[in-house]
């Protein structure tokens, strides 16, 4: 029973870690690269050490393989933030069939500061009271 | 075909493929960007491998490097992005 449990888990996982292998070869852009690691890698080593854990089925490797997964699962969107915000900042375009661009004029080149909406909304507000 | 098998002759050779699809990304990548995404990816690609190796050797003391080297990848991300946003980019 275990056995099918780990032709399953390890399939899937596999074939997702593939995938994201192929997707950061053949996307056009950066952030679309990084969106595909950060999804698809992560869901299939979380199967891969899954499958790993249903093999052993002792309390010791039980607990390191959950230790690993929940770390990935917090550090993968952190990493994936941090390195697209430098990417954004460094000044590489967007794939020129992208549409939408929502931070494009928000950031202050200088200081790294997000403009942010608050802000937005009470200048308006001012404008209004102007006009 | 048991598990060891299908392990050896399916999965590995998978993963295997991918971290050399990885690898031509790493080289290839047009900015600095890509090449930390790559680098990252690889480090992930060998945390599955360490798991599929931990059940072929029957060894679960693998696990433990599986955790540093997650540790490092993310690391290694925060480095890169930290100095590449304060780096001139006259330098």
């Amino acid at each position: 029973m275990t056995d099918i449990l780990v032709y399953i888990t390890s399939g899937l996982g596999a074939i997702f870690v593939l995938l994201a292998a192929i997707g950061t070869l053949r996307m056009p852009d950066q952030y679309l690269r990084i969106s595909v690691n950060t999804k698809a890698a992560t869901l299939g080593v979380g199967l891969l050490l899954t499958a790993s854990a249903l093999f052993f089925l002792e309390t010791s490797v039980t607990t390191r393989v959950i230790a690993v997964i929940i770390f990935i699962f917090i550090t993968a969107p952190v990493g994936a933030h941090l390195i697209g915000r430098t990417s954004y900042f460094i000044g590489n375009a967007l794939w020129g069939k992208s549409v939408t661009d929502d931070l494009k004029d928000k950031y202050n080149k200088i200081t790294h500061e997000l403009k942010s909406h608050k802000e937005e909304k009470e200048h308006e507000d001012e404008n209004d009271t102007k006009s | 075909m048991n598990v060891h098998d299908f392990l050896y002759y399916i999965i590995l050779p998978i993963l295997s493929i991918s971290s050399l699809l990885v690898f031509v990304r790493f080289f290839q990548g047009p900015s600095i960007v890509d090449r930390v995404v790559a680098l990252d990816l690889l480090i992930t690609i060998g945390i599955g491998i360490i798991a599929i190796y931990s059940i072929l050797s029957n060894k679960p003391t693998f696990l433990d490097i599986s955790l540093v080297l997650a540790l490092i990848a993310f690391l290694g991300t925060v480095a890169f992005a930290y100095y590449l946003e304060k780096r001139n980019k006259d330098d």
